[in-house]
């Protein structure tokens, strides 16, 4: 990779102005302000990304989102985020703008294969049709439904307000249950004149039909007995949620795979848009439900980048904020791993033991922020709170007694003796098994360059030996004061990826073990330099913020026109984009591994979903 | 087993007397308790998990909460083989209509635990265009159990409760229940994906509604005709 020949210029801005010689008229910087990098014309779009991708290196599309203009421009532009992997460094932005009626975009697929769910879902929630697609149909909501959810003109039932706080929640006006307001007394909105007399619905056949699993169940003469097309969940134990897959056979072989998905669509973005700025933090908690602080973090930093020097962070927050990340990181590879093992057959053991680790450092998020999953604990400019002096265990008696600690004496125990003894636990009854190893080592295979092509990120990408890690590559927050290794290994398969995880977890322990001392030494300083105000106002203009989550990158694009409110509030979900290369990773493995592959990948719905 | 022996004096029928010597050995007790007692403290919930409220469910089943203690470790993924269906997170529109027809699939006696602030009510989600405000908008809920998540300890809460509830039903005649009564009971017509999705129990609400040839009205919408409505 680093062996790809790249022009003489190779800073952003110079970068900039070469491509707009080269394309004299269809790109164009974007002038409005607050905003940045260029506007490509949609005839020359695909010509662009290959050039930029080809001789400039910007070989990683890495976030792909839509917006709705609407009242601001009527259009829909749609805004891409592409970084050079591995060696980093700030993302070249460049957006294409299309009309809102007829919305037709060509489809980038060919060049970044990554863009494809991406493609998918703008085509889903905004209705923007991507030319050269070649599988596109909605990802998130069915086949049949009604409308482009996230457009700014669509309503869903219990629509009340464009932003919030809504009047009806407003102290002295009445509180009202939606349902109550709805002809059907439920969630629901359909067209007008609609009855379920002559209706035929979306059928399953129709479905799979779209799909590009060459097996017609319905009517194929030749079909053989030994061709199957199989349907995992979406309730199904090992897909670590709702999360389905289509998966066509020849015997016990896969022959092409389908992810479904959308199953735990809960809104997250449209909701987003009409949050508060604040009132958003507790809904990024959700999206990775096993790593809220992480995912805190990087809404945070997204909005702190937008708020320019509104908002300072004081040392000692970004200390604390970066001991919780670390631990996150260590009960999201404690997880992933024991739920890896259940899904490769040893049913719940292996995950007794993570998860009983993950339990002491719950307890510590716990005695911190007041939650134990939903920590909410970030915000604008620092943290909530800081360290509590001890840590109770009351609601959770251990042995029917009250633990009570000192916070810096249980970090300390935590930190220096208990984490590492897990993780070595864990290496030791782990790695060396003869059953992972057949059934780990060179299945699942990602090689670099597909990696790469995919957008996959974390532990996904540097199992397949591309060392790129955000907080190496555009560092945030106090890491690069602080010292550990991006770790990788060259295979790219299941294998991989469970060393890569096993040594991310040493490296958050020699992290969090530079912390200690830090933590000490900042004792009684300052943990918030945001505004104290009930709402916050951000100046107009976009950003992406991106951090180095458990899972991968986890991205924010977001949007605003200087209110109370995101006007585009976007995650870039690694669980999403992780999974575009897995029909890939899958096909011609056997059907007992596609669980495994899954879990390697490791992935949580919230996220994928939104 | 629960808390580890059988007491037999927790069966004892209060009108029998047993002397106070046997009552560890001997007890009188009803049809319909003895059997309750056995069905309370073998649940078998589906192994199902929906969202956020999935992983605290499983912090549940793990060593420190250990739902083995109640006799509910045995996880089923299989709807047939199971009795209690934990629904541990937000129902999406899209995931109703698997839900519907899993409960469908299991046997009786069956049992709903809505987990959660989205499993009972539609929780933080529940003004999303694809989101279901609460599963009892399909399915009979037997316990709710507040919380986003609800802790290990309030879903166990919310279980001992259920435990409580099962104890409470009877298989005499007027039974408490449908499924002690004769026949089977009817199931729940399974949603349907539409332009938006479509309880099949709703045809007259939609034949009535479409007369007016309008789209469904909006919160918003129908809040403005009312104020209109009372200001005339
Ligand atoms: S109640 Fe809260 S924790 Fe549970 S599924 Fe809903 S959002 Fe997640």
């Amino acid at each position: 990779m680093t062996d790809q020949v790249l022009p003489q210029v190779t800073d952003l801005p110079s970068t900039i102005a070469a491509l707009k010689e080269r394309f004299p008229n269809a790109v164009k910087d974007d002038t409005r302000s607050g905003y940045e990098g260029v506007i490509v014309d949609t005839a020359c779009l695909q010509e662009f990304a290959r050039v930029i991708r080809d001789e400039y290196g910007f070989n990683y599309l890495s976030s792909l989102t839509a917006v709705d203009y609407l009242g601001h421009g009527d259009h829909l532009e749609v805004v891409y985020h592409a970084f050079r992997v591995p060696s980093g460094g700030k993302p070249l932005v460049f957006k294409a703008q299309t009309d809102r009626q007829d919305a037709v975009i060509p489809s980038l697929v060919s060049i970044y294969p990554g863009a494809d769910f991406q493609e998918r879902e703008a085509y889903d929630l905004y209705g923007i049709h991507f030319t050269g697609h070649p599988n596109l149909k909605r990802i998130l909501l069915w086949e049949g439904f009604e409308g482009h959810p996230m457009r700014k003109d669509y309503r869903e039932a219990y629509y009340e307000q464009e932003t919030k706080p809504f009047d009806s929640r407003w102290p002295g006006g009445h509180v009202f249950r939606g349902e109550e307001y709805n002809p059907f007394g439920h969630n629901v909105r359909y067209p007008a004149g609609f009855t379920l007399d002559d209706y035929k619905p979306v059928t399953e056949a129709e479905f799979q039909q779209g799909m590009a699993l060459g097996v017609d169940i319905m009517g194929d003469p030749a079909f053989r007995t030994d061709r199957l097309l199989v349907n995992l969940g979406p309730h199904h134990p090992s897909t670590h949620g709702v999360f389905r897959m289509m998966v066509a056979l020849t015997g016990e072989t896969v022959e092409s795979l389908e992810p479904v998905m959308g199953y735990l669509h809960r809104n997250h973005e449209k909701i987003g848009e009409r949050n508060t700025w604040y009132g958003n933090m507790p809904f990024t908690d959700r999206l990775d439900y096993i790593c809220s602080m992480c995912n805190n973090l990087a809404y945070a930093i997204t909005v702190e980048q937008m708020m320019g020097g509104q908002v300072s962070v004081p040392y000692r927050a970004e200390v604390i904020r970066v001991l919780m990340a670390e631990l996150t990181r260590i009960t999201n590879h404690l997880w992933s791993i024991g739920f890896l093992l259940n899904d490769l057959g040893a049913f719940f053991t292996p995950a007794l033991y993570a998860i009983q680790t993950r339990e002491y450092i719950l307890d510590f998020f716990e005695a911190t922020a007041g939650a134990r999953m939903m920590c909410n604990y970030m915000r604008i400019g620092g943290v909530y709170k800081d360290l509590t002096a001890r840590i109770r265990s009351e609601a959770a008696l251990i042995n029917d007694r009250v633990r009570d600690m000192d916070t810096m004496e249980y970090l300390d125990k935590l930190i220096n003796d208990r984490l590492p003894r897990s993780i070595d636990e864990l290496d030791e009854l782990l790695s060396e098994s003869e059953i992972i190893k057949s059934r780990c080592i060179g299945v699942g295979l990602l090689p670099a360059e597909m990696a790469i092509a995919y957008s996959a990120s974390g532990p996904l990408l540097r199992g397949s030996g591309v060392p790129y890690d955000i907080r190496r590559a555009n560092p945030y927050s106090i890491y690069p004061e602080l010292e550990f290794d991006v770790c990788t290994r060259p295979n790219g398969d299941i294998y991989d990826r469970y060393c890569v995880r096993l040594d991310e977890m040493r490296q958050s322990v020699r992290i969090l073990k530079q912390i200690l001392p830090r933590l000490k030494d900042t004792q009684g300083q300052p943990i918030f330099g945001g505004k104290t105000s009930y709402s916050i106002k951000v100046p107009a203009g976009e950003a992406y913020g991106f951090a180095e989550n458990p899972k991968g990158e986890l991205g924010f694009y977001l949007v605003s026109t200087g209110g109370g409110n995101p006007w585009r509030y976007h995650v870039r979900a690694p669980s999403f984009i992780n999974l575009t290369p897995l029909g890939e990773m899958c096909k011609g493995q056997k059907v007992a591994d596609v669980v495994a592959i899954l879990g390697s990948i490791d992935i949580v719905l919230g996220e994928t979903d939104r | 087993m629960s808390n580890g022996e059988i007491n037999l004096r927790d069966l004892q029928h209060p009108d029998i007397p047993v002397p106070e010597e046997m009552q560890s050995n001997i007890a009188v007790t009803s049809l319909s308790s003895l059997y309750n007692w056995a069905r309370s403290r073998s649940i078998w919930p589906l192994l199902f998990g929906l969202a956020c409220c999935a992983i605290e469910m499983i912090a549940t089943a793990a060593s420190r909460f250990d739902l083995a203690r109640f006799g509910m470790e045995v996880m089923r993924a299989s709807p047939r083989q199971a009795d209690l269906m934990i629904v541990s997170g937000t129902v999406t529109k899209k995931m109703v209509v698997p839900i519907v027809r899993l409960y469908n699939q299991m046997p009786e006696p069956k049992y709903v635990l809505a987990m959660g602030a989205c499993a009972s009510g539609g929780g933080p989600f529940k003004e999303g265009y694809n989101v279901v405000s609460g599963i009892d908008k399909y399915i009979p809920v037997d316990v709710y159990v507040p919380g986003c998540p609800p802790t290990p300890q309030a879903l166990l809460y919310g279980l001992i409760a259920l435990q409580k509830k099962i104890e409470k039903q009877s298989l005499g005649v007027g039974a408490s229940v449908p499924w002690y009564g004769s026949g089977p009971s009817e199931e729940v017509p399974v949603p349907i994906l539409g332009p938006d999705i479509i309880d099949p129990r709703h045809a007259e609400v939609l034949r009535k509604e479409a007369k007016k040839n309008r789209p469904t009205p909006t919160v918003a919408e129908a809040l403005a005709e009312l104020t209109k409505a009372e200001s005339a």
